[in-house]
């Protein structure tokens, strides 16, 4: 019986194959285009993408007018669950048997790492909205990979050069103890010490944690300027609400490194009023912004987050580029995306670089305080523009994909 | 500074404090769970999600109904302990009798369930809480500023584990209760209602979880996953400090905030795992925890 169970999947498997192989001799394969979106639906990054960047990618195969060459385009999601593992499946299940032509959403750096190398073998593009390591297009750069929205050295430069600049020049770390946060401490400290500033401590707390007591007192007796934080979501509210209460945002400034609109909202304004960042999309900024942002937030309930703007204008660009190149086949799309400038209310001053990092006008912006707020969604103000060459990191020789 | 052996003193008294304070908050969380653990013997793992309930509904209360902070501290313990009762009544009596792997799972159940509606509900980012205005500010100590709130957290986890000893281990209805637990069939042949006890106990463990969560509010992020990071934690002290003693998990609460602060000055990087790690040496050693009877 296991016998003839295997004799079955093998016949199975070469009737996939050979029929996926004659689909795909017409300009689309397998007469459709699929677009999946893999993120974290429930856990601690849900709100960052999530389902958001589900109702993204749809709203931007809708504007598109459903249909590219003549093929319907189709949107699957899966959730992550936050796990290397688990999303590294879910890519090979798509691209090796449902026929999934690029995969979107992309959040946590970890899974984003495990998913992009099972999409690299497979010449399956990945379409890397909300993920913040600078890997994917530096020591881990594919032919494959586009990186849209932002990454650490965005942030750093962004964030962390104005203040070195303004005199403040000794920084305390507290650094989320993963991948993600070693990476933003990494290039954080390199534009710090380039800049005439120095490091005077740090501690690396674990993912989670949920007092930071402990560390905001070792912040305040380092004697820093600037107390960093290099970590995300809860953990930086977390953060910022014990610095507040130890009377630390008092003797030194705190600068979130990386903070997402829903993030600030679930900020005090009383504690976190004034702090600055920096960030790839901001709803409010003028009325293109504004006018996607409306339509965004009748369909999902909140206002965007930069990771779900930056979906919707990577998948224009994505559909775009295919029904340039008139094939839905990865070489030629990303040739014709790299060729492509993107051009929306996201994308302004932007180009798709070589190596796959999409560069952009960055925003430096500032937490209003409660009594500048007109309501809830009313949260940021826009300091500076921050030019894309200035904001992301120069590209490096190996991964110039185009000229090898 | 004054420094000793290269350590520096302040910092390290600093350190000390913030221990104890986030050790009363142990305390204050694994005194509900040692209660419904170590005298029930259910194995409630929906008691993180309580904690989570306590913090939402006071968030709720406020935002929703403008009940203030301290009004909250009150109502929500008794909305939440209610709400323990039903999920004691319902739910976990129908499998009282299974082997204690039932209740574990279905707490399990109910406490993803609920984590799960809130993130619906809510999102995951959380929502913002303030501190009540008569403990907003905080003192000027020699060696750290000392928020006020943070010493309210002190006291009021020291007044409400006191009483909750003082009524276990020295009044009548303590000692009826830890007999029914012992020998239910010999005290219900006294004439005492052991089902009403047990439902009652397991209600208040669960509202002491509803409180905790009110005190979190103001200072930890209202999130969904806020109690089941937790949880596992508390779980762990609760064992540190041997099952069925209330004045252990207190006392085992309030060392384990001590090592875990130390642990955050000299190596952060270990804090999340030290507690584990002295649940290994502990059991090794004395199987029973720390303030356990030997079984």
């Amino acid at each position: 019986m296991k016998a003839m169970n295997k004799t079955l999947l093998a016949v199975a498997v070469a009737a996939t194959t050979t029929l996926a192989g004659f689909a795909q001799a017409g300009p689309v394969s397998d007469d459709k285009v699929k677009i999946g979106v893999l993120a974290d639906m429930g856990g601690v990054y849900a709100d960052i993408c999530g389902p958001g960047c589900v109702t993204a990618v749809e709203m931007a195969v809708e504007d598109f007018g459903g249909t590219v060459l003549g093929m319907p385009i189709e949107v699957v999601s899966a959730d992550d669950q936050l796990k290397p593992d688990v999303g590294s499946a879910k890519v090979r299940q798509w691209v090796e048997n449902e026929q999934v032509d690029a995969v979107g959403g992309l959040v946590s750096s970890a899974v984003v790492g495990a998913a992009t190398k099972v999409l690299t073998d497979n010449k399956k593009i990945a379409l890397i909205s909300t993920a913040a390591s600078n890997a994917f297009t530096t020591s881990a750069c594919s032919p494959y990979n586009v990186h849209w929205t932002y990454n650490v050295a965005a942030m750093a430069n962004g964030t962390v050069k104005p203040i070195v600049q303004s005199g403040k020049k000794k920084w305390f770390f507290i650094t989320a103890d993963y991948a993600f946060g070693h990476a933003l401490e990494g290039v954080a400290t390199e534009v710090i010490v380039e800049n005439g500033g120095e490091v005077v401590g740090g501690v690396r707390a674990p993912l989670g944690t949920t007092d930071f007591s402990s560390y905001v007192l070792q912040a305040q007796a380092s004697g820093a300027d600037v107390v960093a934080l290099a970590n995300a979501g809860g953990d930086t509210v977390n953060a910022l609400k014990t610095a507040a209460e130890f009377g630390l945002t008092q003797t030194a400034d705190v600068a979130g490194l990386l903070v997402f609109t829903p993030n600030a909202q679930a900020m005090d304004p009383a504690t976190a009023g004034g702090m600055t960042l920096t960030t790839g999309f901001y709803w409010d900024y003028d009325d293109a912004t504004r006018a996607w942002s409306k339509r965004f937030k009748e369909r999902h309930g909140a206002i965007p987050a930069m990771g779900h703007a930056g979906a919707y204008s990577m998948t224009m660009h994505y559909l775009k580029a295919i029904e340039a190149a008139g094939t839905d086949e990865s070489d030629a799309v990303m040739a014709k995306m790299k060729e492509m400038k993107p051009d929306d209310f996201f994308a302004r001053n932007a180009t798709l670089r070589a190596d796959g990092r999409m560069v952009h006008d960055m925003y430096y912006v500032q937490i209003k305080k409660a009594d500048e707020r007109r309501d809830a969604d009313d949260i940021f103000k826009v300091i500076d523009v921050i030019p894309g060459d200035t904001a992301f990191a120069p590209m490096l020789p190996e991964c110039n994909f185009v000229k090898s | 500074m004054a420094t000793f052996l290269g350590i520096n003193l302040f910092g390290l008294f600093g350190q000390l404090l913030v221990g104890l304070i986030n050790g009363s908050f142990y305390a204050l969380l694994s005194l509900g769970l040692a209660i419904i653990f170590g005298l029930l013997k259910i194995i409630n793992f929906a008691q993180g999600a309580m904690y989570m309930l306590g913090a939402f509904a006071a968030w709720m209360a406020l935002n929703y109904l403008g009940i203030n902070y301290w009004l909250a501290l009150i109502l929500v313990p008794l909305a939440v302990g209610a709400a323990g009762i039903l999920m004691e009544r319902l739910l976990i009596r129908p499998i009282a009798k299974e082997d204690h792997l039932y209740s574990l799972l279905l707490t399990f159940g109910i406490a993803l369930m609920l984590q799960g509606m809130f993130t619906h509900v809510f999102g995951s980012s959380g929502m913002a809480y303030a501190i009540p205005e008569a403990l907003q500010g905080g003192i000027k100590l020699p060696f750290m500023y000392l928020p006020t709130y943070r010493a309210w957290i002190v006291v009021a986890s020291i007044l409400v584990c006191g009483a909750t000893w003082w009524m276990i281990e020295k009044t009548r209805l303590g000692a009826y209760l830890r007999a029914g637990t012992e020998n239910a069939q010999l005290m219900q042949a006294f004439g005492i209602n052991v089902p009403l006890m047990v439902t009652l106990t397991f209600g208040f463990g669960v509202g002491l979880a509803g409180f905790a969560g009110v005190m979190a509010a103001p200072v930890y992020s209202v999130s969904p996953d806020m109690g089941s990071n937790l949880l596992i934690i508390v779980f762990a002290i609760v064992v540190i400090g041997g099952m069925g003693s209330i004045g252990g998990a207190i006392l085992t609460g309030l060392g384990m905030g001590i090592v875990e602060g130390l642990t955050k000055y000299f190596y952060p990087e270990a804090s999340s795992t030290v507690i584990f790690l002295v649940m290994v040496i502990v059991l090794l050693l004395k199987p029973a925890g720390l303030f356990g009877k030997e079984a």
